[in-house]
């Protein structure tokens, strides 16, 4: 069991009820059930009202993080989403991404910090849109609110993070996104080096959070180490250091709560085990990656393909079983209103053809 | 006689109380604890000449037996002014004059969460170590012998994240001795001390830092550890950056011990408020001047000795206390 005395002391506010929610860019492509499974859990099992509003864009926070957008111009987009949320007559900003979650706090904190750059800001945006804003009332990451009715969650529970035939908690690998608290601890729930908001799920719902040696490094992701493509080695090093250090743990599953840490995280364990013929996880299998949505929904009895768990590249299926999660395997490729999506070939992460293994050192 | 108020019953206070009397003043030392020392009480042996600590306090409290200085223990001061000391419990003592030696406060490492003191069973702070040594206990949490031991200075120090931006002083060399105890009682194993600086400014220390390399092959490491994590194992996985050689480092010890800066009281804030004195940046009391009055406050009839006003070793303490004793008796008579 991991140990950690310090979560208490960072708290935060988060709202209740009625949310104004901002989409990422790139969740709805990399894992499309995980945004759906959010606003389903809040209005459906939660019966909170929540706005997802079609109007509102991307913060673009890749482009600022890459140097392609100017901070003036995030500034003024962020400004443009709280002014949509006040039209919409709501106060408490909820955001899928943890990229776009750290940019929020930045631009509050900057406008905190020097008032100028929010008058700029508010000027911008009149001159741009005829748009005017107030500030939220609360911002939260969505792992911040799914956190805040943890244990409600755990009281509907129709599944516990146990494994079915021994009763044994699930040993689990969170991952936070290094932008959810490294930028300002006190704006995650935890702060930066003992992170809660995922551990205080997995804890609630019946799981066991393990401490590795690698537990608080980057996934990988790192905007420059993945977009620039001459990089891309940086980031499967990244995912490669933190896997190869929780093997020995033997994770039933890791949950992340940023969408590339989810993604990387997934997809670089198929490329290393193409590379070099490595799996983490069981029985040669790779390890399982959730978000926390997938995770909250297995917990409230989700379908794990209502959830969009097919998208994985590593197969969720052993985890499925250990649960003892009652599932079609015939159904999994088949999308919504029951159109086959296509089946992916098979890949040696998953346990199955290794023709096309090579190690890349020879 | 004049009575002179001594707040503190540390290696600075028992001095003060004792030069006073040399003086003819009539000293009264109120302690907090339920006994005279302060922090020395929880030290084994001090640099750089591995003098048990033990040894300094029994003579210093010796004197002030055979003195017959009167002394007050677990008497926790509230307030004071030039001329009178209220306590905690509400009974006030008149005075004609007050010396603040209330010492310092050990920086809590759990502070430093990268660090995990508190969660990980092998980091320990070089208090807990000095504790360690005095009973004669010095091992991993599991009983075993450390066969690699990390020292980290500066922790909460020259630190401004955590709002301490000052330099404890003593940390080095408190360093250099424990990282040389280590090596002695334990000759296998390799220790490492992890620095930004090492500020040996006492006689003796730069000799002790040599010895500590040449002789005990005790390795130090201009980077400081950004993050100790747990290994499967039970040992302690650190991450720094070797600043001298431009790489970036990993290894596993088994004990990591992290020496814990000086910060100043926070009960100072209130007396400033209270008595009109004043404090640094730093939050140690200010004396009236760094040169000519380093032991007078900035109040008339208040006076300071020892780490209250900033870090210092213990000989420099009780040099103070001499000292401060000497102007508070220069002033009480002039009254």
């Amino acid at each position: 069991m991991m140990k950690r005395n310090s979560w208490n002391e960072y708290q935060k506010q988060i709202a209740d009820d009625r949310y104004y929610y901002g989409r990422s860019c790139i969740r709805q492509n990399f894992f499309p059930g995980s945004e759906k499974a959010f606003i389903d859990i809040l209005r459906g099992d939660l019966g909170k009202d929540l706005l997802d509003d079609p109007l509102h864009s991307s913060c673009t926070g890749i482009g600022y993080h890459s140097d392609i957008v100017p901070l003036e111009t995030i500034m003024t987009v962020v400004a443009r989403q709280f002014a949509l949320m006040g039209e919409a007559g709501y106060e408490n900003f909820v955001t899928s991404c943890i990229t776009s979650f750290g940019v929020y706090t930045e631009v509050l904190a900057t406008w905190a910090e020097f008032p100028e750059t929010e008058e700029r800001t508010r000027e911008n945006l009149f001159k741009a849109t005829g748009r005017e804003f107030r500030k939220p009332a609360s911002l939260a990451h969505t792992s911040d609110v799914m956190f805040h009715f943890r244990e409600r969650i755990a009281a509907q529970a129709a599944r516990r993070l146990v494994n079915a035939a021994t009763g044994e908690p699930l040993k689990v690998v969170e991952h936070i996104g290094c932008h959810y608290a490294k930028i300002f601890p006190k704006s995650g729930i935890g702060g930066s080096e003992f992170p809660y908001v995922l551990a205080g799920m997995v804890e609630a719902w019946g799981g066991e959070c393990v401490d590795y040696p690698e537990r608080r490094h980057c996934c990988g992701f790192g905007f420059r180490n993945y977009l620039v493509q001459a990089n891309r080695g940086y980031s499967i090093a990244n995912s490669h250091k933190k896997l190869e250090s929780m093997a020995p743990y033997k994770p039933d599953f890791i949950v992340a709560n940023c969408p590339g840490c989810a993604m990387f995280l997934d997809k670089w364990q198929y490329a290393i085990a193409e590379m070099e013929g490595t799996t983490y996880g069981e029985n040669g299998h790779g390890i399982p990656v959730l978000t926390y949505e997938e995770m909250a929904g297995l917990v409230l009895g989700y379908d794990p393909w209502e959830l969009g768990m097919q998208m994985h590249q590593v197969d969720v299926e052993p985890l499925l079983d250990k649960m003892g999660v009652d599932y079609d395997p015939a159904a999994k490729y088949l999308g919504r209103n029951g159109k086959y999506i296509g089946k992916p070939a098979s890949a040696v992460v998953n346990c199955s053809a290794t023709d096309t293994v090579y190690d890349i050192r020879e | 006689m004049k009575r002179v108020i001594v707040i503190g019953g540390g290696v600075a206070g028992m001095q003060t109380a004792l030069r006073l009397a040399d003086d003819g003043c009539d000293p009264l030392i109120l302690e907090k604890e339920g006994e005279l020392g302060g922090k020395l009480r929880d030290w084994y042996v001090l640099f750089p000449t591995f003098t048990p600590a033990s040894e300094v306090l029994a003579e210093l409290k010796g004197r002030v037996i055979r003195r017959g200085i009167e002394v007050r223990t677990s008497a926790e001061v509230a307030a004071f002014t030039p001329h009178s000391v209220t306590l905690a419990g509400g009974e006030t003592l008149a005075c004609d004059a007050v010396v603040v030696a209330t010492g310092f406060t050990l920086f809590d490492a759990r502070i430093k969460e990268e660090y995990g003191y508190g969660i990980y069973d092998n980091v320990v702070t070089s208090a807990d170590l000095e504790r360690m040594f005095a009973e004669g206990r010095v091992a991993k949490s599991d009983g075993s012998r450390p066969r690699r031991i990390a020292f980290l200075h500066c922790v909460g120090s020259r630190d401004e994240k955590v709002c301490q931006s000052h330099c404890s002083r003593v940390c080095c060399i408190t360093g250099v001795k424990q990282a040389m105890e280590m090596k002695r009682l334990f000759p296998e194993a390799d220790v490492f001390n992890f620095y930004m600086d090492i500020r040996m400014f006492g006689p003796g220390y730069e000799e002790m830092y040599r010895e500590a390399q040449q002789r005990c092959n005790i390795h130090f490491v201009r980077g400081r550890i950004s993050e100790a994590s747990p290994t499967i194992d039970g040992r302690i996985q650190i991450k720094a950056e070797d600043t001298l050689t431009g790489r970036p480092l990993k290894m596993s010890v088994d004990m990591l011990v992290l020496l814990v800066g000086m910060r100043a009281n926070d009960s100072n804030a209130r007396f400033a408020a209270q008595s009109g004195v004043e404090r640094s940046p730093s939050g140690f009391l200010a004396p009236k001047s760094l040169f000519l009055d380093g032991v007078r406050s900035t109040a008339e009839g208040i006076f300071y000795a020892g780490t209250v006003t900033a870090p210092k070793s213990v000989g420099e303490c009780v040099c103070e206390g001499y000292a401060a004793a000497d102007a508070a008796a220069e002033y009480v008579k002039e009254r």
